[in-house]
C-alpha cells in the first residue's frame, strides 16, 4: 500500500503548530487561531466545490456555529471550547439536515443563490432579536478547557492547540470520507449528473451528504470563531463572510485537505498586511493581491507545492 | 511570481517566531574611522556577553540564562554618519524593530542627541475610526482630521491651559492609523495587532457600538488603555466591568431622552408620534428610549408608525408615504450619514418635515452639508453639546477656529468627541505622571487618574460619573433649525444639564426610563 | 383606498428602481455567464459622475432643465472609460475559467473599484438635489410624490423595452440571441463572439451606471453606495429567472410591490422580505419564475 502523504503532511504541520506554535506572539496566535475557524469553513466549501458547488451562504452555519457557543455560555455558564465546538457542530448539522432536502436538488448558481438568501434570513431574524443584542451582538465567556480556565500568558495558545487539534483531526476525517464511494462521487457530479444516475448513484444524496459536512465543519469553525474572539454578532450570516469564505477556498484550491488552512493564513496575512501598510486604501491593496493570485495561480495556492512535488 | 508568494509567507513568519527573546539594539561605529579602535572591539565585546549570558557561563550572580530566563538578541547598529541619521536610526530600533533597550555610542555628540529623544519616547497612540465606507465621511474622517489638528497642536504645546504642556507630561505624541471597516473579527485582530506587533500604549476610537462591546474584553485582557470615542450603546458598562476602559462621550439615552424634553417643551400639546430608523441596534435603541421617554413625559402619547427600514436602503419613498398618510405630531429619526441626508432629500419636497416637528437626533452632521434642504424649525441633535451648541469657552474657540482654519470645514460632532476624548486621556496621563514623580506612567496609572476624572473641553464639562467611573455624563442641548443670512443656523436652543438626561450611576438606561426618570 | 393607492405608487417607483439597477446585471448573465460583481461599482461609478458633473453643470448657472441630459451623458462617459478597459484588460482572459473563478475576480475588481472611486472624489458626500425638485410634484390618494419619480419610472420602461426591441427586432440583437443559445456554434458560424461580449459588457455596465447616476439627485452619494446594490440586483433577477429579461421586470415589480406593503402594514419585516420572496420563489420555482428548460447534455 502506497504510503498516505496527506497523513505524513497533517501530522508534521500539526506538530509543528503545537511545538512552534508556543514561540510565535500572542497576536500572531490569534491570527492562527481565526485562520482555523475560517479554514474549517473553507474546508466544507472545498469539499461542495469538488462537486461543482458553490454556496453563497456557508456565513449561515458559521454564525449558527458562533450563536450556539454563544448561547452556550450565556443561557447555561458552559464556556468549554470542545462542548462550544461540539454544540456547534451539532446546531449546523441539524439545520443543514433540514435544508438539505430542498437544498440537495439546486445546481449552479441557483444552489449559490438559495443559500444566500438562507444566510440572509437568519441576519435578519438575529437583526430583529433585540434579547440577543441585536447587529452589536454579545460578548461571550473566556474560553475554558475541561473546566480549567488557562492563565493569561497561555489562554492563546491553548485556544490555538485546541483549534489546531480539532481542525486537523476533521480534516482528516475529511480525507478518508473523499476516499470513500460516495465522497469519490464527487468530480462526477460536477462533470456530469445524469450518469451519475445511469450508474445508479443518487447525486442528490450525495449532495445532500456533502451540505451536512460541510455545515457542520462551518458550524464547529463558527463556535472556534466565536470563543476565540469573545464576540459574536449578526454580521457573522452576512453575505460578505459568505464572499470571505469563497474566496478563501479559490485561493487555496481544492488540492488537499490542508490547503484550505493554508489559504485562511495567508489571506489572514495578505488582509492584515494591507490593514497595516495602507489604512485608507487597504481594499486596493488586498484587492489586487487577490487578483493577482487568482490570474497567476488559477489552481490555487496549492498549486505552488503540488508542483514541488511532482519534481523532487 | 510563485517563488515570491513563497518568499512573503516566509517573510512574514520569520519575525514572529523570533520575537520572545530581549532584543537589545547595540550601536557604535562599524565603519570610518572610529571603527578600528572602538567601535569593533566594543561589538566583539558585546557578542561574547551575549553568547556567554545566553549559554549561562558567566560567573555568579550573572550566571542565569539572558536576563532573567529569556534568551538576549542583538540588533547592530552603525554609528557612522550624521546625528540626525543617528537620531532617525535610534527611531526606527525602538519603534519598528522593537527592541528593549539600546546599548551603545561613542560619540558624545551622538549622545547628546540622543539622550532626549530617549528621555522623551513618544506616546504611541492607536486612533481606529471609520476611513472606508459609509460612516467614513460623517464620523470617521472628521474624527480623524481631529485627532491629527489635536496631536498637531499638543505637539507644539499650544493647546489652551491646562492643556498646554507639550503631547502627554511632555512625551510627543505619535498616531497610528487603522480603519474600522470591516468585521468585528478583523477589528478584533486588528486591535491585537496594534496592542501587542505595533506597542501602542493606547488606543482611541471605535465608532460602532458592536466593535466597542467586542474591543472591551479583549482590552481588559491585554491589560491596555482603551478610550472609546463615539460609540453609543450603554451596555459597555452596563453589561460588564473594566479597567482598562472608558468612554469619554456620552451615551445614546442622553441623545434620546434629551429629544423628548425638547418636544415636550417646544410643542406641549403633541398627541401623537412616529420614528424612521435604520433596523440595526442604534436604531432599535433610540426609537425605543425615546419611545419610553415620551411615554414617561406624556402618558397619553399615542405612537402612529415606527418604520425600520434596513441599513442602507438608501430609498424611503414607501417609508415617507407611511409617515405622510400616518399625519404624526412629531417624527423621530436617529438616522445618520447618507441615509439621513438621502431621507432629508426626499421627505423635503413632499413636505414631510413641514407636516410633523421633526427631530434629527444626528442631524447635525447634515447641517453643513445639506442647510438648504432642512426646512426650517426643524429639531437638530449634535449627540451632546458639540457643534453649533457648544459653550463659548476657551476650548471651544481653539479647536473650533483652528479645526476651520486647517481644513477649511466645520468640525462636527464627531470632532469634537474625538478632540474631547485625547484632552480627557492627556489630563488623567499628567495625572498620573505628577503623581508618580514627574516618571513616564503605566497603564494602570493612567486608568486610576482617569477614573472619575472631571474635565473641561469644547464641549464643556466631561464628567466621568457613571459606570463606575469609566463613563461620561455631559449637559446636552437641542435647537430648531433656521436660515439665517444664507446659512443655516440654530434657534430656540434648549440645554438640559447631565442629571436630567443620564441615568445615575448604578442604574441601567433601560430600567431608568422605564421607572419614569427615578432611581 | 388612499393607502393601498400609496402602496401601488411606492411599489412602482421602488421597482422602476431596482428593474435599472438590475437589468444590466440579467443581461451580462444572460449573454456571458458572468455573475458580474462590478455592476455595484458602476452604480456607484454612475452617481459619482452624475453627482460631480450635474453639480457642475448647476453650479455655473447653466440651464437646469438640461441637468437631466448631463446625467445621461455622465453615466455613458464614466461606462465608456472603465468598462472597456475592465473587459479588454482582464476579464477576455479569464473567459475560460470556471463561473465562481471569474466571479471572484469581479469582486477583487470591485475592491479595487471602491477605493479607486474613493481616491478620485475623497469621502466626502456628493449632492445634486435640484433636478429631484426641479420638475415640481404630482399628487396621489393626498399625498405628493416629487415628478422626478416619473423619470425613473421613464428610464426603467425606455431601457427594458428599448433592450427587448434591439434583441428581438434587430439583426445584432438576433446574433446576440444565437451568442446566448450557444457561443461556441456562433463561433463556428463567424459571429465574432468577442465583440458581443465587449458590447454586451459594456451596455450592461451603462445600465448600472445611469442607474446610479439618475438615482444621485435623490440620495447622498457617498462611499459604499454599490455594496447594497448588488446583493438586491441579484435577488431580483433570481426571482426572475436569470438572464430573461421579462423576468427581470416581474421580478422587480414583485420586490417593489411586496416592499411597499410591508411598509406600509409591517414595518417591522422589511428587512428581510426581499430574501424571504427570494427563498420562497426558488422553493417553488428553483430556476426563478421565467426560466428557460436547459437542454440535458449525456
Amino acid at each position: 500500500m502506497r504510503r498516505d502523504r496527506t497523513l505524513v503532511l497533517v501530522g508534521a504541520v500539526l506538530a509543528g503548530v503545537l511545538v512552534g506554535g508556543a514561540f510565535i506572539p500572542q497576536w500572531a496566535m490569534f491570527i492562527v487561531t481565526i485562520a482555523f475557524a475560517q479554514g474549517l469553513v473553507a474546508l466544507g466549501l472545498m469539499l461542495l466545490l469538488r462537486a461543482g458547488l458553490v454556496s453563497f451562504g456557508q456565513a449561515l452555519y458559521y454564525c449558527l456555529g458562533a450563536y450556539a457557543a454563544g448561547a452556550l455560555g450565556r443561557f447555561v455558564g458552559v464556556a468549554d471550547i470542545f462542548v462550544q465546538m461540539l454544540a456547534g457542530a451539532l446546531v449546523a448539522g441539524f439545520a443543514a439536515f433540514v435544508l438539505g432536502f430542498l437544498l440537495a436538488k439546486y445546481r449552479g448558481i441557483f444552489f449559490g443563490l438559495l443559500s444566500l438568501a438562507l444566510s440572509m434570513i437568519l441576519y435578519g431574524l438575529l437583526v430583529k432579536n433585540e434579547a440577543l443584542g441585536s447587529t452589536d451582538g454579545f460578548n461571550i465567556l473566556p474560553s475554558t478547557l475541561f473546566g480549567i480556565r488557562p492563565g493569561p500568558q497561555w489562554v492563546r495558545y491553548a485556544v490555538m492547540a485546541s483549534a489546531a487539534v480539532v481542525s486537523f483531526l476533521l480534516a482528516l476525517i475529511v480525507h478518508r470520507y473523499l476516499r470513500t464511494p460516495l465522497g469519490r462521487l464527487a468530480p462526477a457530479i460536477k462533470d456530469n449528473e445524469i450518469r451519475v444516475e445511469y450508474m445508479g448513484a443518487s447525486a442528490r444524496y450525495a449532495v445532500h451528504v456533502k451540505y451536512v459536512i460541510a455545515a457542520v465543519l462551518a458550524g464547529v469553525g463558527g463556535a472556534l470563531a466565536a470563543t476565540t474572539v469573545g464576540h459574536i454578532d449578526p454580521e457573522m450570516a452576512f453575505w460578505t463572510t459568505s464572499g470571505e469564505f469563497i474566496f478563501i477556498t479559490i485561493l487555496a484550491g481544492t488540492g488537499n485537505v490542508i490547503a484550505p488552512f493554508a489559504g485562511a493564513l495567508i489571506y489572514g496575512a495578505i488582509r492584515t498586511t494591507a490593514y497595516d501598510l495602507s489604512p485608507n486604501t487597504w481594499q486596493l491593496s488586498l484587492g489586487t493581491a487577490l487578483l493577482l493570485i487568482i490570474v497567476f495561480l488559477p489552481e490555487g495556492l496549492w498549486s505552488l507545492f503540488k508542483r514541488h512535488a511532482r519534481h523532487p | 511570481m510563485k517563488k515570491s508568494v513563497l518568499t512573503l509567507v516566509l517573510a512574514l513568519v520569520a519575525p514572529v517566531a523570533m520575537a520572545q527573546n530581549v532584543k537589545i539594539g547595540v550601536v557604535t561605529f562599524l565603519s570610518g574611522p572610529a571603527a578600528a579602535p572602538f567601535g569593533v572591539p566594543a561589538k566583539n565585546a558585546a557578542e561574547f556577553v551575549v553568547e556567554q549570558l545566553n549559554g549561562g557561563h558567566a560567573p555568579a550572580p550573572y550566571n542565569k540564562k539572558g536576563f532573567g530566563g529569556a534568551a538576549l538578541e542583538i540588533v547592530l547598529l552603525d554609528e557612522a554618519g550624521s546625528t540626525t541619521t543617528q537620531v532617525t536610526e535610534f527611531r526606527n530600533l525602538v519603534q519598528r524593530q522593537n527592541v528593549d533597550l539600546v546599548i551603545g555610542y561613542v560619540s558624545s555628540g551622538n549622545c547628546l542627541a540622543i539622550a532626549p529623544v530617549a528621555m522623551a519616547q513618544n506616546v504611541k497612540i492607536g486612533v481606529v475610526t471609520f476611513l472606508s465606507g459609509p460612516a467614513a465621511a460623517p464620523f470617521g474622517v472628521p474624527a480623524k482630521n481631529a485627532a491629527e489638528f489635536v496631536v498637531e497642536q499638543l505637539n507644539a504645546g499650544s493647546a489652551p491651559a491646562p492643556y498646554n504642556k507639550k503631547g502627554f507630561g511632555g512625551a510627543s505624541l505619535e498616531i497610528v492609523l487603522l480603519d474600522e471597516a470591516g468585521s468585528t473579527t478583523t477589528q478584533v485582530t486588528e486591535f491585537r495587532n496594534l496592542v501587542q506587533r505595533q506597542n501602542v500604549d493606547l488606543v482611541i476610537g471605535y465608532v460602532s457600538s458592536g466593535n466597542c462591546l467586542a474591543i472591551a474584553p479583549v482590552a481588559e485582557e491585554l491589560k491596555k488603555l482603551v478610550n472609546f470615542f463615539d460609540c453609543g450603546t450603554p451596555r459597555i458598562f452596563e453589561d460588564g466591568k473594566y479597567n482598562y476602559v472608558f468612554r469619554t462621550s456620552p451615551t445614546a439615552t442622553m441623545d434620546s431622552v434629551g429629544a423628548a424634553l425638547y418636544v415636550k417643551d417646544a410643542k406641549p400639546n403633541a398627541k401623537s408620534i412616529a420614528g424612521i430608523n435604520q433596523n440595526y441596534a442604534w436604531g432599535q435603541d433610540s426609537w425605543s428610549d425615546f419611545e419610553g421617554a415620551m411615554k414617561v413625559l406624556v402618558p397619553s402619547i399615542e405612537t402612529k408608525t415606527s418604520q425600520m427600514p434596513k441599513l442602507f436602503a438608501g430609498q424611503y419613498n414607501a417609508e415617507i408615504s407611511a409617515l405622510l398618510s400616518a399625519k404624526p405630531d412629531v417624527i423621530h429619526s436617529s438616522f445618520w450619514d447618507g441615509d439621513l441626508e438621502a431621507l432629508i432629500l426626499q421627505a423635503g419636497p413632499r413636505g414631510l418635515m413641514k407636516q410633523s416637528l421633526t427631530i434629527l437626533t444626528t442631524g447635525e452632521t447634515a447641517m453643513h452639508k445639506l442647510g438648504k434642504q432642512i426646512p426650517d424649525g426643524t429639531v437638530l441633535g449634535a449627540r451632546g453639546p458639540f457643534g453649533p451648541y457648544a459653550p463659548n469657552n476657551q476650548y471651544n474657540k481653539w479647536f473650533h477656529g483652528g479645526f476651520q482654519k486647517k481644513y477649511k470645514d466645520e468640525p462636527n460632532y464627531a470632532s469634537y468627541q474625538m478632540a474631547q476624548a485625547f484632552l480627557g486621556v492627556k489630563a488623567a496621563w499628567e495625572k498620573a505622571q505628577d503623581a508618580n514623580g514627574g516618571k513616564r506612567p503605566s497603564s494602570e496609572q493612567v486608568a486610576a487618574a482617569l477614573k472619575g476624572l472631571t474635565f473641561e473641553g469644547p464641549g464643556g464639562q466631561v464628567r466621568m460619573a457613571i459606570g463606575d467611573g469609566h463613563q461620561a455624563i455631559m449637559e446636552t442641548a437641542y435647537g430648531q433649525t433656521k436660515m439665517q443670512g444664507g446659512k443655516l443656523t440654530v434657534v430656540n436652543v434648549k440645554r438640559y444639564p447631565a442629571e436630567k438626561v443620564n441615568p445615575p450611576e448604578g442604574i441601567k438606561s433601560a430600567d431608568w426610563i422605564k421607572n419614569g426618570f427615578k432611581k | 383606498m388612499d393607502q393601498l393607492l400609496s402602496v401601488g405608487v411606492d411599489g412602482i417607483i421602488y421597482s422602476a428602481w431596482l428593474f435599472t439597477a438590475a437589468l444590466g446585471l440579467t443581461l451580462i448573465y444572460g449573454v456571458m455567464k458572468i455573475v458580474n460583481v462590478t455592476h455595484g461599482s458602476f452604480y456607484a461609478l454612475g452617481a459619482y459622475a452624475g453627482a460631480s458633473l450635474a453639480g457642475a453643470w448647476l453650479a455655473r448657472g447653466y440651464p437646469p432643465m438640461l441637468s437631466y441630459v448631463v446625467l445621461l451623458a455622465a453615466a455613458l462617459i464614466v461606462t465608456l472609460v472603465v468598462a472597456p478597459l475592465i473587459e479588454r484588460g482582464i476579464l477576455r482572459f479569464m473567459y475560460a475559467k470556471d463561473e465562481v473563478v471569474i466571479l471572484l475576480i469581479t469582486y477583487a475588481l470591485f475592491l479595487i473599484l471602491e477605493d479607486v472611486i474613493k481616491l478620485i472624489w475623497g469621502v466626502d458626500p456628493y449632492f445634486v438635489a435640484e433636478p429631484y425638485a426641479l420638475l415640481g410634484s404630482f399628487e396621489v390618494g393626498g399625498l405628493a410624490y416629487p415628478t422626478y419619480n416619473l423619470i425613473l419610472v421613464v428610464l426603467a420602461l425606455v431601457s427594458g423595452l428599448g433592450l427587448m426591441g434591439l434583441l428581438q427586432s434587430t439583426r445584432v440583437g438576433k446574433l446576440l440571441l444565437a451568442v446566448i443559445h450557444d457561443p461556441e456554434v456562433s463561433r463556428a458560424m463567424g459571429i465574432n463572439v468577442n465583440r458581443y461580449y465587449l458590447a454586451t459588457f459594456s451596455f450592461g455596465s451603462l445600465l448600472a451606471a445611469l442607474a446610479g447616476s439618475f438615482t444621485a439627485p435623490t440620495v447622498s452619494v457617498v462611499p459604499g453606495l454599490g455594496v447594497d446594490i448588488i446583493v438586491l440586483s441579484f435577488a431580483v433577477v433570481v426571482i426572475g429567472g436569470l438572464g430573461s429579461l421579462p423576468g427581470a421586470a416581474l421580478g422587480a415589480v414583485i420586490v417593489g410591490v411586496v416592499r411597499s406593503l410591508s411598509v406600509h402594514y409591517m414595518p417591522q419585516v422589511e428587512l428581510f422580505v426581499i430574501y424571504f420572496v427570494m427563498a420562497m420563489v426558488l422553493a417553488f420555482r428553483p430556476r426563478g419564475l421565467f426560466s428557460l428548460a436547459e437542454p440535458r447534455k449525456i
